[in-house]
């Protein structure tokens, strides 16, 4: 653990080392310039200050070496930056794989998270030290922004899209979070405390207040049949519509012959625009869910559908495409 | 000795509110922006009082909104736009080319009017309801969820764009067409290239933020689904667009900024600019790639991977126009002849704030680093020391460089040396503290916060305080001048453009004869006309020929 910046937050995350190191870099290079310029500044206007009325300066129009090297080396430096920064971003787009999930909703003017398994919070979060977490966020009405500066990570919560964020949270306390994009009146006070817990205090609590009917999967699943998606959804894959059993995660076949890795995004947009990706071999028959469905309902039907992938895949009727090593 | 200029040539309301003379319109100009910057002032002042305890001193949150809506929106489209261009580069463009007018004279009275118009839209929106948005007007909050006066708000800022372009227009084309003899391409006062530039600019992007928010206001209107996703739209495509313009615009603020620090520098170094032809092309490089670089503000998005790449790395592209433009400002100052006159004390001042307000952009820049600082007070310091540090060091030094033109009076030195001192203070004051703030994870845009941000929320308030003060002092001695300064004479500095070989002020028709330019710019040694040491082996002493 290295030591904490001055003027920074408490480092509670696996990217917040990173992040600072990053500062410190970059402070380091630019304080340099500042003094540097600074300095000359200062000392050539008491050097050549003007010492009778009508003086005039040594006639000097430039230097093509000089403009040469003070293009080179700022851009040298300037691509530093710009690489080890690409470095820690490209890191926090790509979620490791088996992150642990938690759905979190943005609304005026209120966070709702939920964990794994259906227990649900508001304006606050717990995690687990140690354990790489994934949050997906969806917005009920306009964009929020989740940002946790003990973490330095924050991700917009745009409505109509799923976005994830993650972080692998190293040190049990209590930090901020806050809404970071202004969302209308309250956007100030939509905020709350994450909680971070070592593993086994972590897994007490989320079993100690759990309850059934809370559980995303059981909702999700009520709500397939409520909405009559079983109707064509069939399992065995006889269905009008194509067995989701194993989709999620796995590549999808589609009508024009290209391919879609089956995610939370993919299987929102097949809610609420079913037509914009047709599967190989079915007709566009799906009604459109757009505004039938809250994003929680969304989230149920997402999490009962993930939760199909311990079933068995039919032969033919799901809809996921043939793997190269099945050929 | 009692003569005509352009000031006392006609006199009565008509002649002013009809008037084509591209200096009479300056001055309308330079009314109606002071009032503008004045209720943009007016607002950050309440805000900071606001900000004094973490509940909140003032008012309510929804008012808190609408304050800094407000106060961005007075300030960038009313103020900041048009300052140093409508105000300065239109008196100074026909002066300093030897022109005796810019070449569209009426479209350019139009170009008043229009921002007049746009004003008045501006003002009834803030007059009934406010605007409670953010500058930004993000959707859907702007288009669907705000319960303010967004329409009459983007309506007169559409109209005001129309003013933007024909500015820009009318200044390319007086550029390219009304040079006078010898005035060459590489003879032209870098001032002159810094508005060429920004025209560009003004021309290519205002177009689209005029659709941008037209759609905005048709979606709320009509409820056409242009970026409401429960309509089919795309919030996200509301950044592009808005963004593809707004980026941008921060060049047509602080270009004309460093136009002014270029004239200023070689003028109190009294040495030719070091590499006229880089900080030229640097203005140029800036306007293009600054067009290119529109999505670093939406790294946090969720935009692709790939997309946050490319626009990092083009971001980087930019700061190195920007560099060579400090580097040779500096070189500049190498065995000059440097005074401390109240210009020149502003130039300092602005490439001190400027240097921090640009090396900080590095930082947002960085896509590691903006997932922590992005939509943080880092971001608000940031722009504050390049919009207020710069732009606006650079336009209230421009106006005391060129105030003996037009007005023909010189203001009181100490006093002004002291204001420009006074702003620099309290600038920092009020806006350093904002980047730690910023990196302890304060959000913008919040009428109230945790206590543990409170020391630097107060500090920031005691510099702002210092810094109403200093825009305060130059308003009053400046206002004093007009009547009871010293007379300026032609040119007092003195200094080398064209627009300092007429009178000060200067006659209807800028130049009794047109002029013709047979040296180099920023010349002092084969200038005898300057009255100063010319020809003379610098730095001996001076033997003078007056």
């Amino acid at each position: 653990m290295q030591s904490q910046l001055p003027f920074s937050p408490e480092q509670a995350s696996n990217f917040a080392p990173h992040v600072d190191d990053l500062m410190l870099f970059i402070t380091l290079i630019c304080l340099f310039f500042a003094v540097a310029v600074t300095f000359a500044i200062i000392i050539f206007f008491f050097k050549y200050h003007r010492k009778s009325p009508n003086e005039v300066g040594v006639p000097i129009h430039g230097d093509s070496r000089l403009e040469a090297a003070w293009m080179i080396v700022p851009l040298i430096l300037a691509m530093a930056m710009f690489g080890w920064g690409a470095v820690v971003y490209v890191d926090y787009r790509h979620a490791p794989p088996d992150a642990l999930d938690i759905y979190v909703i943005g609304k005026q003017w209120m966070w709702k998270a939920q964990q794994p398994n259906g227990l649900r919070e508001i304006n606050e979060l717990h995690v687990p030290a140690g354990r790489d977490v994934r949050l997906i966020l969806a917005s009920e009405d306009v964009i929020h922004d989740f940002f946790v500066p003990a973490f330095r990570v924050k991700m917009d919560v745009v409505p109509g899209h799923y976005n994830t964020m993650w972080f692998r949270p190293t040190k049990p306390g209590r930090y901020h979070f806050f809404c970071s994009q202004y969302c209308g009146t309250n956007h100030a006070i939509m905020g709350g405390w994450v909680t971070v817990m070592e593993p086994a205090d972590y897994a007490a609590w989320l079993s100690g207040s759990s309850g059934a009917e809370a559980n995303p999967v059981v909702a999700g699943e009520k709500l397939f049949a409520e909405k009559a998606c079983v109707t064509c959804h069939v399992a065995n894959g006889t269905g009008r519509a194509p067995s989701l059993n194993g989709v999620y995660g796995a590549k999808v076949l589609l009508a024009d012959g290209s391919t879609v890795v089956a995610d939370e995004a993919y299987i929102r947009e097949s809610i609420l625009q079913p037509n914009a990706k047709i599967v190989a071999g079915y007709q566009p028959l799906m009604p459109t869910f757009q505004g039938q469905l809250t994003e929680e309902q969304i989230l149920s039907l997402t999490a009962y559908i993930k939760s199909l992938q311990s079933q068995p895949v039919p032969a033919t009727g799901s809809g996921i495409a043939p793997t190269t090593e099945k050929r | 000795m009692p003569h005509e200029d352009y000031l006392n040539a006609r006199y009565g309301i008509r002649s002013w509110l009809l008037t084509t003379d591209h200096k009479r319109i300056a001055l309308l100009w330079l009314g109606s922006v002071t009032v503008f910057f004045f209720i943009g002032g007016l607002f950050a002042t309440m805000i900071r009082i606001h900000l004094l305890t973490p509940t909140g001193y003032l008012v309510t949150p929804e008012t808190y909104n609408k304050l800094f809506t407000m106060h961005g929106v007075a300030m960038i489209f009313f103020f900041l736009i048009p300052s140093i261009p409508a105000v300065l580069g239109n008196f100074l463009i026909p002066l300093m080319i030897g022109a005796k007018d810019l070449a569209f004279p009426r479209i350019n009275l139009l170009s008043w009017y229009i921002y007049m118009l746009g004003g008045c839209f501006v003002l009834y929106s803030f007059a009934t309801g406010g605007l409670d948005t953010g500058w930004t007007f993000y959707t859907p909050l702007s288009s669907i969820y705000s319960n303010s006066a967004v329409t009459p708000a983007v309506i007169g800022i559409f109209i005001n764009g129309f003013s933007s372009i024909l500015t820009g227009l009318n200044f390319i084309v007086t550029i390219h067409t009304m040079r006078a003899p010898g005035m060459t391409w590489f003879r032209l006062p870098l001032f002159v290239w810094a508005h060429y530039a920004t025209s560009l600019v003004m021309i290519l992007g205002t177009p689209v933020i005029a659709i941008t928010l037209l759609l905005a206001g048709l979606e709320r209107m009509f409820h056409l689904g242009f970026f409401n996703p429960a309509l089919g739209g795309d919030p996200i495509l509301f950044q592009h667009l808005f963004w593809f313009y707004s980026h941008p615009a921060v060049y047509i603020m602080i270009l004309p900024a460093m136009g002014v620090i270029s004239e200023i520098i070689p003028t109190f170094a009294r040495k030719p600019i070091f590499g006229y032809s880089f900080i030229a092309g640097s203005s140029i490089a800036i306007a293009v790639i600054g067009f290119l670089v529109w999505a670093h503000h939406m790294f946090v998005t969720g935009e692709s991977v790939y997309a946050a790449l490319t626009f990092s790395f083009l971001s980087y592209l930019v700061a190195i126009p920007s560099a060579v433009k400090v580097f040779n400002w500096t070189s500049t100052l190498y065995k000059g002849s440097i005074s401390w006159d109240t210009p020149m004390i502003y130039a300092f001042g602005f490439i001190g704030l400027f240097l921090i307000g640009g090396l900080t952009g590095l930082f947002l820049a960085c896509l590691g680093l903006d997932i922590h600082i992005h939509d943080t007070y880092f971001v608000v310091a940031h722009f504050h020391y390049i919009m207020v540090g710069g732009a606006v060091m650079g336009y209230v030094g421009g106006l005391h460089f060129w105030w003996p033109k037009i007005t023909g009076r010189l203001y009181p030195e100490a006093l002004a040396r002291t204001a420009a001192i006074t702003l620099f203070v309290g600038f920092n004051l009020t806006f350093f503290p904002q980047f730690i703030l910023g990196y302890l994870g304060m959000p913008r845009r919040y009428h109230t916060y945790p206590p543990e941000f409170q020391v630097l929320n107060v500090l920031s308030t005691a510099g702002a305080s210092i810094l109403a003060l200093g825009y305060l002092l130059p308003m009053l001695y400046l206002t004093w001048s007009m009547r009871y300064g010293k007379v300026a004479g032609q040119n007092p500095w003195p200094a080398t453009g064209l627009e300092w070989k007429t009178d000060s002020p200067p006659p209807t028709e800028n130049f009794d004869v047109t002029p013709e330019v047979t040296w180099e710019p920023y010349d002092f040694q084969n200038r005898p006309d300057l009255g100063l040491a010319a020809g003379a082996p610098s730095l001996a002493p001076a033997h003078g020929d007056d």
